[in-house]
């Protein structure tokens, strides 16, 4: 008979009031593991695991606001890139991808945010070694559209099967004010649930994207801020110029005809000078040249590149990292609490035990075997009650993951473990070594020959 | 011997601060095998030579050997270690634990002999003392004779040189009492374990060939006027 056999028969002659403070000690564990598993999501989910770019780059302003726009596609882009820009990073022999991205309208049906790209987004993984995995057809018409899983779930949306036609929908444009847009577009594809922003976004092809109407400035507007851009000739000569090249090139009047107030134009012919980007998922050939590549675009005005992982990192440690310090702190403190409602416990049995200890000893047990025996006592409720909060916590988690996922968007896996709960066992041991000293020294230092004689 | 005390003086500090003398002894010897039984009056000292000969407490003086073994002069740890190995403990209340079945309650008091706790052994003790059906009952769901045949089963388990049996048969009703007598009798007999036991009964004390009455070797017991 050993040490934890001989405490667990005292723990199950106490049942009662054994299992409460077990329980009082899984429910402190239970939070912890909530708040480890949870903070363990959404640091993934803001991390290198979130996309598989090496860099985003867009125009100069908040990297934060960059990443958030076009990782999280939340909050609207503030300014745009000249697509002229994307076709020259696009040549740049040390880039081995730029897939462009154009943001800013949303689905008139659940809000869904609009991203313009090309097939070249679904052909690389989302996530680093995760591929996109698409029930349909990648895009083939310009109102082509793919869906992620969120989006044709709320919507109801999906491809053509059998009589059923494929779902057409209409777009919202950006801004407080936004109007719908006239152009349908058709779901072709669906994709399968990732995890991520894609879920609940609507890709649509770029060309489509520069076809709907008000997503070109005018010419004249845009050669201007090309030439800025590029760090051409801004003069008005200079403009005029270039913008009777262009509108020759492309086959489009200098000017617009003036329209009847409420009207929109809908000549649907866009030059390249017209086009923006709201940003660019880049791959360099090496991890090296696109440190190099950063440096070069930090010392330009006009274009920066982001490491996707750095701004939410930061945003990640400085702020949320400092809650989960808190919960962390919070959720120990209750353990801590629970624990002392095991020394309370065990120590209140100590004066109903002591003709137990007695008779241990008048048997032959040595002082330390009875202090060991308390001590025994003590970490298995700790650790009986640890094993049961673990469980309980991502049992929480576990029954949780729908809502969480229906609410979010974020594909919860209830069975990942945290680091830090493999460290949580070992500390409730020492917990209950610390618990069970006081009670076990009691127990040591029991007189026998008394305790036999009441 | 089996026993051998030789003079054993044991004093306590009462609360009042005077010193109280329950122990003066001479002279007490027990052979081996030898069945020994002790009366005496009420606080006169008998707990108290238990306790020093299974080494729970120290006299002040004296020479307590055991098999031959000096304990007054063993640290506490080897004395804990010899009263598992060498002691065989039979009390008035039984002190059985409660949490533990009849067969747990034997095998803990082979677990603190630091040998091979023998489950068979523990076993077949139970089952030498009428409780072969009994091992997995716990103490509260066992008649009063049951739980000191248990005990008596637990005192026997480490194969002990002496026996100390503390007013046994007390709380039990005649027909146990005898039955639990022959009971400890027998068994010490068949393994020629030493037993000491005391006793205020004189029905129980007319069946040992040697009685012992405390007063007559001890000296305190005898100068505090102690008498049956």
């Amino acid at each position: 008979m050993n040490l934890f056999s001989i405490a667990w028969k005292s723990i199950r002659q106490r049942l009662l009031s054994s299992s409460l403070t077990a329980f009082s000690v899984a429910l402190g564990v239970m939070l912890m593991v909530s708040v480890l598993v949870i903070y363990g999501i959404l640091d993934r989910m803001f991390s290198q695991q979130t996309i598989a770019y090496q860099l985003i780059v867009g125009p100069k302003g908040s990297d934060l606001q960059l990443v958030l726009n076009t990782v999280y596609r939340v909050s609207a882009p503030l300014q745009n890139l000249p697509y002229l820009y994307y076709e020259e990073l696009k040549k740049d022999p040390r880039v081995e991808l730029a897939v462009p991205f154009c943001l800013g309208d949303a689905t008139k049906e659940g809000h869904f945010p609009i991203v313009g790209t090309t097939e070249e987004y679904f052909e690389h993984p989302f996530t680093p070694g995760q591929m996109f995995q698409i029930k349909g057809k990648p895009f083939e018409n310009s109102f082509d559209a793919i869906i992620g899983s969120e989006v044709a779930r709320t919507n109801g949306w999906d491809i053509a099967s059998g009589d059923k036609p494929a779902t057409q929908f209409q777009l919202v444009h950006g801004g407080a004010e936004g109007h719908t847009h006239d152009e349908k577009f058709t779901v072709t594809a669906v994709l399968a649930p990732t995890g991520t922003p894609n879920d609940k976004t609507v890709f649509i092809h770029l060309n489509g994207f520069y076809a709907i109407s008000g997503h070109d400035a005018p010419l004249k507007e845009a050669v201007k801020r090309w030439n800025e851009f590029s760090g051409k000739g801004t003069s008005d000569s200079e403009i005029n110029a270039a913008a009777a090249e262009w509108a020759q090139k492309c086959g489009i009047p200098i000017e617009e005809p003036p329209h009847a107030p409420g009207e929109h134009h809908h000549h649907h012919k866009t030059c390249d000078v017209q086009k923006e980007v709201t940003a660019i998922l880049v791959n360099m050939k090496s991890p090296a040249m696109a440190f190099l590549f950063n440096g070069e675009m930090k010392r330009g005005y006009k274009v920066q590149g982001v490491n996707p992982i750095v701004p939410m990192q930061q945003l990640m440690s400085n702020i949320l990292g400092n809650v989960r310090s808190v919960l962390i702190v919070l959720t120990a403190l209750i353990i801590v609490v629970s624990g002392v409602g095991i020394f309370v416990s065990i120590y209140n049995s100590m004066s109903d035990r002591r003709k137990e200890i007695a008779i241990m000893r008048a048997l032959g047990a040595q002082r330390r075997t009875v202090f060991s025996i308390i001590l025994a006592e003590s970490i298995l409720l700790c650790f009986g009650g640890g094993i049961l909060g673990i469980l309980l916590g991502h049992g929480l988690v576990f029954a949780t993951a729908p809502f969480v996922q229906q609410q979010t968007g974020l594909l919860i896996n209830p069975f990942t473990f945290e680091d830090m709960e493999f460290v949580l066992l070992p500390a409730l041991i020492a917990l209950a070594s610390i618990i069970g000293i006081v009670p076990g020294l009691s127990a040591y230092r029991t007189d026998v020959a008394r305790a036999l004689a009441d | 011997m089996s026993l051998d005390l030789s003079n054993v003086l044991k004093t306590y500090r009462e609360p009042d601060g005077n010193v109280l003398t329950v122990l003066d002894i001479e002279r007490f010897q027990i052979a081996p095998a030898e069945q020994v039984v002790l009366v005496g009056a009420s606080g006169g000292g008998k707990t108290s030579l238990l306790n020093i000969i299974s080494g729970i407490s120290v006299p002040d003086r004296g020479s307590v050997k055991v098999d031959g073994l000096e304990i007054t002069k063993l640290p506490e740890v080897a004395r804990d270690r010899f009263r598992a190995e060498r002691i065989g403990f039979v009390f008035q209340t039984f002190n059985l634990l409660p949490a533990f079945s009849a067969l747990e309650n034997v095998l803990l008091g082979m677990s603190f002999s630091g040998k091979r706790v023998d489950a068979k052994r523990a076993v077949q003790l139970l089952e030498r003392v009428g409780l072969g059906h009994r091992t997995t009952h716990r103490p509260p769901q066992l008649s009063v004779g049951e739980q000191q045949r248990v005990a008596v089963a637990r005192a026997l388990a480490n194969q002990p040189s002496l026996l100390l049996a503390d007013e046994p048969t007390a709380n039990v009703d005649v027909k146990n009492q005898n039955l639990i007598l022959d009971l400890i009798r027998e068994a010490c007999s068949e393994s020629k374990v030493a037993l000491l036991m005391v006793t205020h009964s004189p029905e129980v004390a007319a069946r040992f060939p040697r009685v012992d009455r405390l007063e007559n070797f001890n000296r305190a017991a005898a100068r505090s006027g102690a008498a049956v």
